[in-house]
Formats: structure tokens, sequence, C-alpha cells
């Protein structure tokens, strides 16, 4: 008989904790396939971050580093550089990485790491219970927000993918989704891009992925992807901001 | 072999290579920046990592990515930079990594001055982040104990897999002196519980239980080793404390001035003795309570408002008593100040801690 279908070896045997509806599990597999693909499992270390995604490494099957708040850029580089042959990712929410982390993940984008970064989007903090973050929609409620998101107190949503694709030791940052079947295989395919080019040691790759929190926006698990659609991408325009993937390679 | 005319902090990087050094971040402050210039010079041409992270936060979180791989990593720092990466060194202590963290101590608190002081004692014996840690303290009295200590530390760090911290000042950063280096023959420990070795049984490096038995049970695993420590680790010097009528009790740049105004005394027949911790922690309790029980009365001496004093009012006898002297905000006292002080205390005429 043949598989057409199995679960990544890259994952473990075990029940995802995330919400119904939540965009974390999706993108887990996503990771976790690109690594069975690229046949990098056993030398792969990946980077959990403080947010709702601090247990990843027990749903992944590989060894990992579980990081402090917003740190996860900073391990990751201390990891890759004691250790060249691995092949290091972290994966972040946007307070991990767009608030309490901005300067670990501007830097180690600066210096070109040759690591890759899962930047997961969802415009909130999920893993606190939904308080603002440095994403939330002008307007958007949070509970520490609860009037919505005022830009003359709040400031403006952080738009990181812009902000680092103007650094010149990145070589490749794009914005997907995972909204619906298709844009879901397209962030699989950014995914594989940030992973190889670590491979091929064209240095520090970023994937932005907007993804859904139901549970903190107070949305039905059927309406987070629409309001990604109709409201996320609005502001986060889905795209590939830097690609200096071919140039690049072998440069680390 | 040769002696070495070089500066504290230089050898303490130099040292670090010799013991094997891999990795080193840090974050330049004074009075430490000549130890991340030296690695940033002499790492290259060895064939190893030093990176100049963007603050101390980035560089202390960069050295738990690479203590997890197993590797010799250090950073170095001065207090206010201490201060920024304790958040990462509890991390360290609970994950259970070892490297070697360096506070060439300047006066503080807040910005300060970049003169010695002493007053970073709380802070690297008693935790100083959040949680039940504790990190093993080294307290070198020179250059050459600057060079000695970093060689140990990482052997202990590996020993017991657990942050270790030279303690030092700003004075001994920055004074030069003969230096002997003297190669250790390095010692391998267990290495199968690092992440990156590309085998097939994975490994996490992590530090969160959310099941509080669990997480009662990694911080008595940790109480273990600390009373090991306890046990095993502890390290001091005693100068003529045998017949003393008053010792004086100092460690690092004040222990020199110390011995100091104790040969004072003795050439004047006052029978002075000095007690050093060399480890801070674990702290020398059982000597220090043999040695005040002989000598009665006790002096502390540090560049601080009293930090120390409160261990070795601790531990001494309860019948001895316990004096206290400090200087700081980079003050440094002189002998004859020192002794000026012991004779007030064997005059009546001291007051007690
Ligand atoms: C130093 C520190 N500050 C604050 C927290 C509390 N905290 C835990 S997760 C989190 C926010 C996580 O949000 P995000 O990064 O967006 O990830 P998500 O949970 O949405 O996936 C905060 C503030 C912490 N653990 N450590």
């Amino acid at each position: 008989m043949k598989t057409v279908y199995e679960k990544p070896k890259s994952l473990n045997d075990v029940h995802f904790h995330y919400c119904p509806g939540c965009g974390h599990g999706v993108i887990h597999k996503l990771v976790a396939e690109v690594i069975d693909e690229l046949g990098i499992q056993h030398k792969t270390v990946g980077v959990a971050p403080v947010g709702c995604a601090v247990f990843a490494y027990n749903y992944y099957n590989f060894d990992f580093s579980q990081a402090a708040h917003g740190r996860a850029p900073a391990v990751a580089t201390g990891i890759k550089r004691s250790k060249p042959e691995t092949v290091v990712f972290s994966y972040q929410g946007d307070g991990d990485l767009a608030a309490i982390g901005t300067a670990e993940i501007i830097h180690a984008a600066n210096r070109g790491e040759n690591i890759t970064v899962i930047f997961v989007n969802n415009a909130i903090y999920g893993m606190t219970g939904g308080q603002m973050a440095p994403t939330t929609l002008v307007g958007q409620k949070a509970t520490t927000a609860p009037y919505g998101r005022d830009p003359k107190t709040m400031g403006h949503p952080i738009k990181v993918s812009e902000l680092l694709s103007n650094l010149e030791g990145v070589t490749y940052i794009e914005r997907t989704a995972i909204t619906t079947p298709g844009e879901i295989m397209k962030a699989k395919k950014a995914i594989k891009k940030a992973f190889q080019n670590q491979i091929d040691g064209a240095g520090f790759s970023m994937v932005e992925i907007l993804s859904q929190c139901p549970t903190n926006w107070g949305v039905k698990p059927v309406d987070g992807t629409k309001f990604i659609k109709e409201k996320l991408q609005e502001v986060f325009p889905l795209g590939v901001y830097k690609d200096l993937s071919e140039e690049r390679k072998g440069g680390k | 072999m040769a002696k070495e005319f070089i500066k504290g902090n230089e050898a303490i990087g130099k040292a670090a290579i010799m013991a094997g050094l891999d990795c080193y971040f840090g974050y330049p402050i004074t009075p430490q920046s000549e130890i991340p210039e030296y690695l940033a010079a002499e790492m290259p041409k060895v064939g190893k990592v030093f990176l100049q992270a963007e603050s101390e936060v980035a560089a202390i979180n960069m050295v738990y990515g690479a203590a997890g791989t197993g590797i010799r990593v250090m950073t170095s720092s001065s207090s206010p930079g201490i201060s920024l990466k304790v958040e990462g060194i509890s991390y360290i202590a609970s994950a259970e990594l070892p490297c070697v963290i360096v506070n060439v101590q300047r006066g503080g608190p807040g910005l300060g001055n970049i003169a010695p002081e002493q007053a970073d004692y709380f802070q690297a014996t008693k935790g100083g982040g959040h949680g039940n840690y504790r990190l093993l303290v080294l307290a070198p009295d020179s250059a050459q104990e600057m060079a000695d200590f970093t060689m140990l530390a990482f052997d202990l760090a590996e020993k017991y897999r657990n942050p270790v911290m030279i303690l030092a000042d700003g004075c001994l950063g920055q004074m030069k002196e003969a230096v002997e280096f003297k190669k250790t023959v390095r010692k391998e420990y267990n290495k199968d519980w690092t992440i990156g070795r590309g085998e097939k049984d994975h490994k996490v490096i992590s530090s969160i239980d959310i099941e509080p038995e669990k997480l009662e049970q990694r911080n008595l695993k940790l109480l273990d080793k600390y009373k090991t420590m306890e046990k095993e680790e502890v390290l001091f010097e005693e100068y003529l404390c045998d017949d003393a009528d008053l010792v004086l009790v100092a460690y690092g740049i004040t222990s020199r001035v110390a011995r100091s105004a104790v040969e004072l005394a003795r050439e004047k027949g006052i029978k002075l003795g000095l007690f050093r911790p060399k480890t801070l922690f674990p702290f020398p309790k059982k000597d220090i309570y043999r040695v005040s029980q002989k000598a009665k009365k006790m002096l502390t001496c540090e560049l601080s408002t009293g930090q120390m004093v409160e261990d070795v009012k601790l531990n001494s006898h309860k019948d001895t008593e316990v004096y206290f002297y400090g200087r700081c905000g980079g003050v440094i006292p002189a002998d004859l100040e020192l002794l000026e002080q012991a004779q007030k205390v064997l005059d009546g005429k001291g007051v007690r801690f």
C-alpha cells in the first residue's frame, strides 16, 4: 500500500495544547514537514519562546532550547556560533519578537546570523490572556486596551518584516498567512526556503506568519482566518520583502 | 615558568583561552573592557568565537544558548551590566548549564562610577536574580588569582553544571602584576545532556516546570548541589590568626590592604590576623566559626556599607564581637586606616555590627 500522508517524523505523537482555531498547530506542522523533507531532523535545534509556543519542545522531535522572553535570537546565536554544523531556528510570537525582544531580533538580523526565524504574528499576547501586542491593530481591543488601541498614546502596529528588510545583514524575509490551503502551501514554501538558506550558508532568513488567535480576538474559531484576511492583511501585506538567497549562497 | 607583567583583566582573558574557552559574548563597560578587548584580538588567532553583543541581556542569553551545547563559554561585565544579566543567569542556573561570568565590580548604586567597590556581594552570593539558585563565587585578590581562578572556574562550572562567577573589582581589573600562567590539566565531564550533537537521543534545555511538584523537585536537586559545594569547594586563607586578638576578615582587593595592616600591626607588637574567603559561595562558615571562637573579636572590612559582614556575623561564635569597617563609592582605605580601626576595636571604642 502506498502511504499518501503521514505525521512528520519531526513531530512527537502527542496532543497540542493550543486553543481551537489557533494557528500555532498548523505552523508547527509546516516547520516539521520542512525539516523532514530537508533531512535535517537530528541536526536541528529549535529555540522556543516565552509565549503560547513555550512548550514547542514537547511537540517537536529534535533538540530544543527554551529561551527567556524575547531572547530567542540571542540564544539561537549562541547555539549556532558554538555549533555551526547545526540548523538553528527560533520560533517567536509578536510580543516576544517585536516588543521585549526587539533589540535581539534587530541585531541578530543585522549581523546576518545564519539562522532561521519563524515569526508568528497574531497581533495579541496569547499566553498571558489577550493583552495588547506591538502588532495589535489600531482600534483593536485587548485586555490592556479595553477601548481599542489608540495610536495617540499606544503607537501604531509595528511592521517587523518591513523594518528588518532594510537591514544589510538580512538575506530573506517573506510575510505569509495561514488562511487558506493555498496560503498555507505558500507559507510552507517560504519556511522551506528560510531553512534551505541556512543550509546553504546564505544568512539570516525570517518568515512572518499571520496567525489566528480566536480566543483572544473574541471571535469564533471559524472566523479567525476571516479576521486575518479582512483586517490584518490590510496593515500587514503579504509578500516577499527581501530576497538575496541566490546571491548570498555560501557566504556564511 | 617565567612570569608575565599583565593587567588583571587581561590575565582573565589569557587564562580563559588557556582553559579552552570556545566562545565569549560580552558588552563593553568600564572597568572590565580589557577582557573583551583582549579576547577580540586573541580568540580569532586560535579559531575561537568572540562576539560583541548588543547588550548584556543579549550576551548572557547567547551564553545560555552556547552553554547548552556543552562548550566552554564566558561573559564578563561590571556591576550595572551584571544587573541586566541576572534574569539570564537565573535561567542558566535552573537549566544547570556550565559557564563562567566575570564581574569586575564598580561603584554603585545606579550608574555610580568606574572606581572599585565590593557592593555586589549580596547580588553575587545570595542569588541576585529570581528563584532559589546560587552561583559558585570565586573572589581573587591579585592578577595571579584572576588567572588561577579563571581556569578553576571552568572546571567547577562543568563539574557542577552551574554558573561560576568571578567576583573581582575595578582595582584588580586595572592593576598590573606579575603572573605565572600555570596550565592545568583539563578534566573531561559527561556531555550526553547537551544539544547540538547531531545524535538521535534528542535533548531539551529548559527551566520551566508547570507542575508545582516537579518544580519543587528541580529546586531540591539544585539545593543538593549547593550543599555538596558547601562541603567540598570552600576555599579560604588564614594569615596569623592563631594567636590573634583581633582577626580582620576581608576578600579581594580589601584583603591586600588588610594584610598590610596586619603586618604593620605585628611590627608594633599588636596581634592582628587576617581571614580571607576565596570562595564567597560557598562561604567558609565552619572556619569563620573556628577562628572567631579563638579570636573573640572580628573586624570585617569591605568596600561596601556592610554586606559580607552579615555572613561573618551569622557564622561567628555567639560570644564573638563582630565589628565592621567599610568605605565605598570607589574609596579604598589605606593600611594605616585599617590599623587605626583595628586599634579602636582593641581599645573598646569600635562600633559593633
Ligand atoms: C520577562 C518576562 N516578562 C513577561 C512575561 C510574561 N509573558 C509571558 S508570554 C507573554 C506574551 C507572549 O505573547 P506573544 O509573544 O505574542 O506570543 P503568543 O502567546 O501570542 O503566542 C508575556 C508578556 C515573562 N514570561 N517574562
